[in-house]
């Protein structure tokens, strides 16, 4: 899914000057229309999954794979699809999406796999991934909907990883923690302690911690749309 | 018969907020002087932190917001709440406890919610309930009555205790909740819970040395002057009676009810009313004004169901105290208690 995401990038990166509708859907998708912090959208697996980095990130590149071929795949048959029925036939691309990607977790990366547990599965039912199916991809080409895909997946993946990081400070005083449960051995040497912790904050391990450090996002997001429009 | 003749308005003093919040910090003086009679001036320091937590914290939020500074900070609701939390917490927990559980209630528990008067739940307790389920080992190691301590602290033992986690002579805390007969230290709910788990009945557990070690003496004497503190207060009108009066008597129902079905594995009535955090959590936190129910009914239920929570709890639940947990219970409930016991304005609707 790494190299899925990367190919993307780099696919979409000449034709980004070319076009301002990239500008505009790069600056909806990773700030102003935020599938975490604007849309709140996807909220269960954004508050349940990110106590550490390691958690967020695979939680992320898997949303991010799933939106960005179900955009496209969307997109390529909208012609196709009959109005009444679309919404059913949206789930079914994405569910059969989001078991390619956990059946792949559950091959290269089990114990990722396992620790992201329900949340894995529980992507299909991501309101962010349908939403930018039903409101993007099914009115608009392919090139775009898989551009708009990319950019809202990155942007909720950025969420998840501030949120990941300043909940794996908290509570643990690390950074990178297990990592090389996605990454192979290798990354061991990526895990930053910065801090020992003798006594952890739980209650930033737990949901309500989680809850709360979303709103302070939340808050400095809006503080500096404030600023910017003063 | 000689009728008063007063015309509205009625209320003959008028009181501003910081002499309220003033009023009731005085009324927790004999309270919180037995505490540090009984168990060391730790919590004299503790409060101390905390105050200047709270006006620190106070303070940066109110310059963030544009808000007056000056005039908010003198309302002294900021060191109530601080207050508050430093007597609730164990006296020798390390001293970031205490302005963790400050700075979290003033900031997140009363100012992003818009400040004095806009919270929905009381900061003290909000702050507790953080401090509990975050840090539980610090928060349940108290200390045994200072005639039971084996080794005898002074205040730079006990400073030391707070700042760095062991006294001058390198006790740590852990060595220090442990009395004289190596038993070690709980508060009373604590060791009767325990004790009920181990299998012993409540008339076993009440003769028994782990209960007489548990200092519950001294917990009753501190209830009592919190008891007398809150009545001063109900006496100068600055708490109405409906809440400390329904939630004692709710205590009272509810653990008896408990205590006359099974009076083996609950504890009595009195045992109840004069432990933990009862009288502290009646008088000075369920009466929060801007937390609690407003109604007349309202009050009165809101007391009633967090006395009903606090005997569940206690009883049959997972930890030994309750008021913190059930009064954030009672607070979600309030709006809808306010709702629903709206009185019925004269000569208006059916």
């Amino acid at each position: 899914m790494n190299e899925q995401s990367q190919e993307t990038a780099v696919g979409t990166d000449k034709t980004d000057s070319a076009d301002p509708v990239y500008k505009e859907l790069m600056r909806q998708g990773l700030w102003a229309n935020n599938p975490g912090i604007v849309q709140l959208l996807g909220l269960c697996p954004l508050l349940a999954v990110t106590n550490t980095i390691t958690n967020a990130l695979g939680l992320g590149l898997a949303t991010l794979f799933v939106v960005v071929a179900s955009n496209s795949l969307i997109s390529l048959i909208r012609h196709l699809v009959p109005q009444a029925i679309r919404i059913p036939i949206f789930v079914m691309i994405i569910a059969s999406l989001v078991s390619c990607i956990q059946l792949l977790m559950n091959a290269f990366t089990y114990e990722l796999y396992l620790s992201l547990g329900i949340f894995i599965p529980l992507i299909v039912t991501n309101c962010m991934i349908i939403g930018r199916a039903e409101a993007f991809a099914s009115k608009n080409g392919i090139k775009h909907s898989a551009f708009d895909g990319l950019m809202m997946g990155v942007g909720f993946s950025i969420v998840l990883i501030i949120l990941g990081a300043s909940r794996e400070i908290l509570a643990q005083g690390t950074l990178f923690d297990g990592i090389e449960t996605m990454l192979g051995d290798w990354a061991r040497v990526l895990t930053i302690t910065l801090y020992q912790a003798d006594t952890s904050f739980l209650l930033a391990a737990l949901p309500p911690g989680a809850f709360i450090i979303m709103g302070l996002i939340i808050a400095i997001k809006n503080a500096i749309d404030h600023r910017i429009k003063k | 018969m000689a009728y008063k003749n007063a015309s509205s308005p009625h209320q003959k003093q008028r009181r501003t907020t910081s002499q309220v919040m003033v009023l009731v910090i005085l009324c927790l003086i004999p309270g919180v002087f037995l505490q540090s009679y009984f168990f060391g001036y730790a919590n004299l320091i503790q409060i101390s932190l905390a105050c200047l937590a709270a006006v620190a914290s106070e303070a940066f939020i109110l310059k963030l917001r544009n808000r007056p500074v000056l005039n908010t900070l003198k309302d002294a609701s900021a060191l109530l709440t601080a207050i508050l939390i430093a007597i609730s917490i164990p006296p020798l927990a390390p001293w970031w406890i205490v302005v963790i559980g400050t700075i979290f209630a003033i900031i997140f528990v009363k100012q992003v919610y818009g400040g004095l008067g806009q919270n929905i739940f009381n900061p003290a307790m909000a702050a507790y309930v953080l401090l509990l389920i975050s840090f539980p080992v610090q928060m349940t190691s108290w200390l045994p009555v200072q005639s039971l301590q084996p080794f005898s602290l002074t205040l730079m033992d006990q400073i030391n205790a707070i700042f760095t986690g062991a006294t001058l002579d390198g006790y740590s805390v852990e060595q220090l909740s442990v009395s004289i007969d190596g038993l070690s230290m709980a508060t009373p709910l604590n060791t009767v819970r325990d004790a009920l788990h181990n299998g012993f009945t409540i008339s076993e557990i009440f003769t028994s040395l782990q209960f007489k070690a548990s200092s519950w003496q001294q917990i009753y004497w501190i209830n009592g002057a919190f008891l007398a503190g809150g009545l001063i207060l109900l006496f100068k009108r600055v708490v109405h009676w409906h809440i400390p009066v329904s939630f004692l008597l709710g205590i009272g129902i509810f653990s008896f009810i408990a205590f006359a079905y099974s009076p083996d594995l609950n504890a009595p009535p009195l045992f109840h009313l004069f432990s933990g955090a009862t009288m502290l959590g009646a008088f000075f936190i369920l009466s929060d004004p801007v937390s609690a129910a407003t109604t007349v009914k309202g009050r009165i239920l809101f007391a009633l169901l967090i006395a009903f929570i606090v005997v569940i709890i206690r009883n049959v639940g997972g930890y030994p105290d309750a008021v913190a947990f059930a009064v954030l219970l009672g607070n979600m409930c309030v709006p809808l208690l306010d709702y629903y016991t709206q009185p019925k304005v004269y000569g208006g609707g059916k």
